[in-house]
């Protein structure tokens, strides 16, 4: 029996407003909600519920035997909860019935498994997630932003426990193969690997209200027809579609309703084919054999590469400085860091940055609201200044209490120098003992530290010298060590770390370290 | 005295640096008793006129059959409008002005002989045809008015200037704010050069901006060195309250280039400067500020250096921007490979920003208290940046004496020397 594999992508970015240097250190607010609101409204109007309501009508009809399959972006959803919660209800309807799979993917559409697996595996998780929140299913099966796929991003979603993956079934790689069967990952066979049938899923996308196309009208018998002269030994169909096509890329006056309405039918009355989801492929195809994909491949533009998002130096830059910041991002507990820091990755605003402009100009243009790829460019890199400006002043709960800190560490041993200092004046004989006197004073603020909050602790350490502590905790505990020492700036450890490896490897004998605090003491008055 | 002067913009109406020179000269001239009749292609009925008698050369209508106006037609040829032509425009604004060119330049003779003309006063397609226009209204302006000296701004004035004095007999001051050679480099448009050097050896005087100016006019266009005297420009005291309350937001240092972002303005050297200080010291931001036909391949060569998160883009900036991005500026660099005065650094100055210029600039002849260097010196631009980045003592003094500096550089002394010049030509006569 052979399958229809519908899979429809939905996806909308949070676009850009004009953010201008002046913004950059003074205004967080980086999105044009005017704009974005605009345009899901449109689309959720236009496709999303026209649409879903003909997928439901054919459920209904059809029962079991009609089924797609979505992957809905975390960014798209955010964006129907703000601007059209009647989409959602809509797609939650949808997948109540049980025919409609819902794959994962990364939250933000993202190129993140280009660059940074942590941050793929973050994405997709935190995807999977809001999708069991907001429908209450838990996916199984994945596809990758743009379809985006090679062996290696194949073999970490098979490490993060996914059976199946959907990419392009591009020519480079299939070369004589055909798209329509099952096949496996180069490097983890337990991957099955779903392969788009470009041919058949762009008559529909782009070609649907071609006129200058000999093929033009494209009716639902037609299509069917199409699917018959398929060899019978294939076993499925991949039509993998951007779900805008409904009605956004071909209007509703293309008749591409029409077409919808009347496929399904067609389908069961003149073909063989059923309707089926990935997961549900995944259980019952075997893999014909492996498929090698070195270098990733997608599904857009005549070359099914990345090179509408990566490649020249504007796109470079800007998506390298962004991933630059991952380490640092995902130990930052801050709502609006996370968020922009999702928003900010998400595909389409390098796609703005596209130069190549011939073959799939118009593709491009669409819902980019920029003049050209550099004023794109530009008004990313103020954003990403201004979000790199934040992330680096981002230091967890200290801030607030240092001033008052430093004041009393400061003060401290401005006493203790004092006291030192009227010894040594009355009397030069009695320095060492003044000196004894003071670093017995030292120990008990130390003792103190046992009980101090890290934060406290931090403030308290900033302005002593790396050499103070080095000579301070000399004899102290292990313990009490372990509590001053992450507090450190990370320069001032590196110091630190570096002097007391230093004093170790000399072996300085005692009294040379209490000559130095001496000295310290000296130099204080 | 009485001045006709010829010019082609008129705050608040204004694109370059020619129009806010021309009413700081004739506020100038007004302190010292003089009167001028200001014509402009397009007046907008908002200019001041405080200074002034202003003449809308667009309410000028002209007799099509008069033989002299015919004939005059002769010496003014049509010309296309290249790019150096139009100060002022981006990437894209080019090539639609281009296209629009293209269109437009068939009924051209039709139009300028037509008899009522409405100018742009822009520097728009018709360029070549509003020129030719306003000749023509030249020497029909000159025997409506009473004056006793013409005095004409820049090449675009220049053909109505000489019609004028053909007209009248009366002596004719032209004065070189540019020159073909600074708008083009070495590429220039014929044409242009042509009615430059026209207009200079027509004149009784030429009046250059500096002594670069002055030397590019003798070297390139033949004229006879006694004929030329330079006078330096001036700038306006600041009437603009301080911005008050205006706090920079951002913690690094500022560096800014402003101007448009072309070739002659050399805004590769501020790039690479750039580059080499942000090596040294990444705690500098980058401003490039305005546009032109360069703006793309700048924003290109920054990306490939990887600084664009350090190196950003303003586009055009209009009215309060300028003024809050001195405010935010800690240094203002002028790189240009040619700039026959360059007002801009004494806006910066006057806003406490000390500034770096090139040594191929006219007004770097009379600024002491500013850093010049060669504009192909990117290794001492980037030193004098980080100077003023990192030395306080040196920015500091700068501030203090700059400002000084060019509060003492006023219009009433430029315009005193323009009127020794008016006053030899008037005796010669």
């Amino acid at each position: 029996m052979k399958s229809i594999c519908f899979y429809f992508q939905v996806h909308q970015p949070f676009r850009l407003r004009t953010y201008r240097f002046f913004d950059i250190g003074k205004n967080h607010h980086y999105y044009d909600e005017y704009f974005n609101r605009m345009i899901m409204r449109r689309v959720a109007e236009k496709c999303y519920l026209p649409m879903n309501d003909i997928l439901m009508k054919h459920i209904g009809e059809f029962g079991a035997n009609f089924k797609v399959s979505f992957s809905i972006t975390g960014l798209a959803i955010e964006q129907m909860e703000l601007y059209a919660p009647e989409a959602i209800d809509s797609f939650r309807r949808l997948v109540a019935t049980g025919n409609v799979e819902i794959l994962a993917e990364t939250y933000a559409h993202s190129l993140s498994a280009l660059k940074d697996p942590e941050e793929f595996e973050r994405q997709v998780t935190a995807h999977s997630r809001k999708v069991e929140e907001v429908f209450g299913v838990k996916p199984v099966s994945f596809r990758n932003t743009e379809l985006i796929y090679s062996d290696k991003i194949g073999a970490q979603v098979a490490d993060m426990g996914f059976k199946v993956m959907l990419t392009e079934g591009a020519k480079h790689i299939l070369g004589w193969k055909s798209p329509n069967y099952m096949y496996a990952n180069a490097i983890n066979p337990k991957l099955k690997v779903l392969l788009r049938n470009f041919r058949l899923s762009d008559d529909i996308t782009f070609r649907f209200s071609q006129q200058s196309w000999p093929e033009w009208p494209i009716t639902a018998e037609k299509f069917v027809g199409w699917l018959n002269k398929i060899n019978p030994k294939e076993e499925v169909v991949n039509l993998f579609l951007d779900y805008e096509t409904f009605g956004e890329h071909q209007w509703a006056s293309t008749g591409i309703f029409d077409f919808m309405k009347a496929l399904p039918g067609a389908v069961f009355s003149h073909s063989e084919f059923k309707f089926s989801t990935p997961a549900l492929l995944a259980e019952k195809l075997q893999p014909v054999s492996a498929i090698q994909v070195p270098y990733p491949v997608s599904w857009a533009d005549e070359e099914r590469d990345v090179t509408a998002w990566l490649g020249n130096d504007l796109q470079d830059e800007s998506f390298d400085k962004l991933y630059s910041l991952g380490q640092k991002v995902r130990q930052i507990d801050d709502p609006d860091i996370q968020r922009d820091w999702n928003y900010l990755q998400s595909s389409d605003h390098f796609y703005y940055m596209c130069t190549k402009w011939f073959s799939d100009g118009d593709v491009h243009k669409y819902f980019n609201h920029y003049p050209s790829p550099y004023e794109a460019y530009i008004n990313y890199m103020n954003v990403l200044s201004d979000f790199m400006i934040r992330v680096e002043k981002h230091q967890p709960d200290t801030a607030a209490m240092l001033g008052e800190l430093i004041e009393k560490g400061s003060q401290f041993v401005k006493m203790v120098g004092a006291q030192a200092g009227e010894q040594l004046e009355k009397a030069s004989g009695k320095a060492k003992q003044a000196i004894k006197k003071g670093e017995e004073k030292v120990i008990p603020v130390f003792d103190d530290i046992r009980n101090l909050s890290d934060a406290k602790i931090k403030k308290l350490v900033k302005d002593l010298e790396a050499e103070d502590l080095v000579a301070a905790l000399k004899d102290a505990e292990q313990e009490l060590v372990n509590k001053v020492l992450p507090n450190l700036s990370r320069a001032t450890r590196k110091k630190f770390e570096d002097l007391q490896h230093e004093m170790k490897v000399t072996k300085k004998s005692a009294a040379q370290i209490r000559k130095q605090i001496e000295d310290k003491l000296k130099a204080l008055f | 005295m009485k001045v006709l002067m010829f010019g082609w913009e008129f705050p608040p109406h204004i694109t370059g640096g020619l129009g806010t020179a021309c009413f700081g000269l004739t506020k100038g001239l007004a302190k010292h008793g003089l009167e001028v009749i200001f014509v402009v292609p397009k007046a907008y009925g908002d200019e001041s006129e405080e200074a002034v008698r202003l003449v809308n050369a667009s309410k000028v209508t002209i007799d099509i059959d008069k033989d002299e106006e015919r004939s005059y037609w002769d010496r003014v040829q049509y010309m296309e409008v290249g790019s150096n032509i139009i100060p002022y425009v981006g990437p894209e604004d080019f090539e639609r002005l281009q296209e629009e060119n293209r269109k437009a330049s068939k009924s051209f003779k039709s139009r300028v002989f037509s008899q009522k003309y409405e100018f742009s006063g822009k520097y728009g397609t018709n360029l070549m045809e509003e020129v030719a226009r306003y000749a023509l209204i030249g020497s029909s302006i000159a025997t409506k008015h009473d004056f006793d000296i013409i005095h004409a701004h820049d090449w675009l004035t220049y053909s109505a200037g000489v019609a004028a004095k053909e007209t009248t007999g009366k002596p004719l001051v032209v004065h070189m704010h540019a020159t073909e050679f600074d708008r083009s480099g070495e590429n220039i448009n014929t044409d242009v050069y042509a009615i430059e050097k026209r207009g200079m050896e027509m004149a009784d005087r030429v009046i250059t901006v500096s002594n670069l100016t002055r030397k590019i006019v003798i070297d390139r266009y033949g004229i006879d060195p006694k004929k030329v005297v330079t006078v330096h420009n001036a700038v306006e005291p600041s009437n603009k309250p301080e911005l008050a309350g205006f706090q920079k937001s951002v913690d690094e240092k500022v560096v800014t280039f402003l101007g448009r972002i072309t070739y002659q303005k050399g805004p590769e050297y501020f790039v690479e400067a750039a580059r080499k200080v942000l090596k040294r010291d990444p705690n500098v931001r980058f401003v490039m500020a305005g546009t032109g036909d360069m703006l793309n391949k700048m924003v290109a060569r920054v990306a490939k250096l990887r600084m664009g998160d350090k190196f950003h883009f303003t586009g055009f900036l209009k009215g309060d921007d300028v003024d809050k991005m001195f405010a935010m500026s800690d240094v203002f660099v002028m790189p240009s490979i040619s700039e026959p005065f360059g007002i801009v650094p004494l806006e910066a100055m006057r806003s406490n920003v000390p500034v770096v210029i090139s040594k191929q600039s006219g007004v770097s002849e009379i600024l002491k208290h500013a850093i010049k260097v060669d504009f192909w010196d990117i290794d001492g631009m980037a030193d004098a940046i980080y100077g003023l980045c990192h030395y306080n003592a040196l920015s500091e003094t700068f501030i203090r004496f700059g400002k000084d500096e060019v509060d003492s550089l006023k219009w009433e002394h430029a315009a005193m020397q323009v009127k020794q010049v008016y006053d030899k030509v008037y005796k010669q006569q």
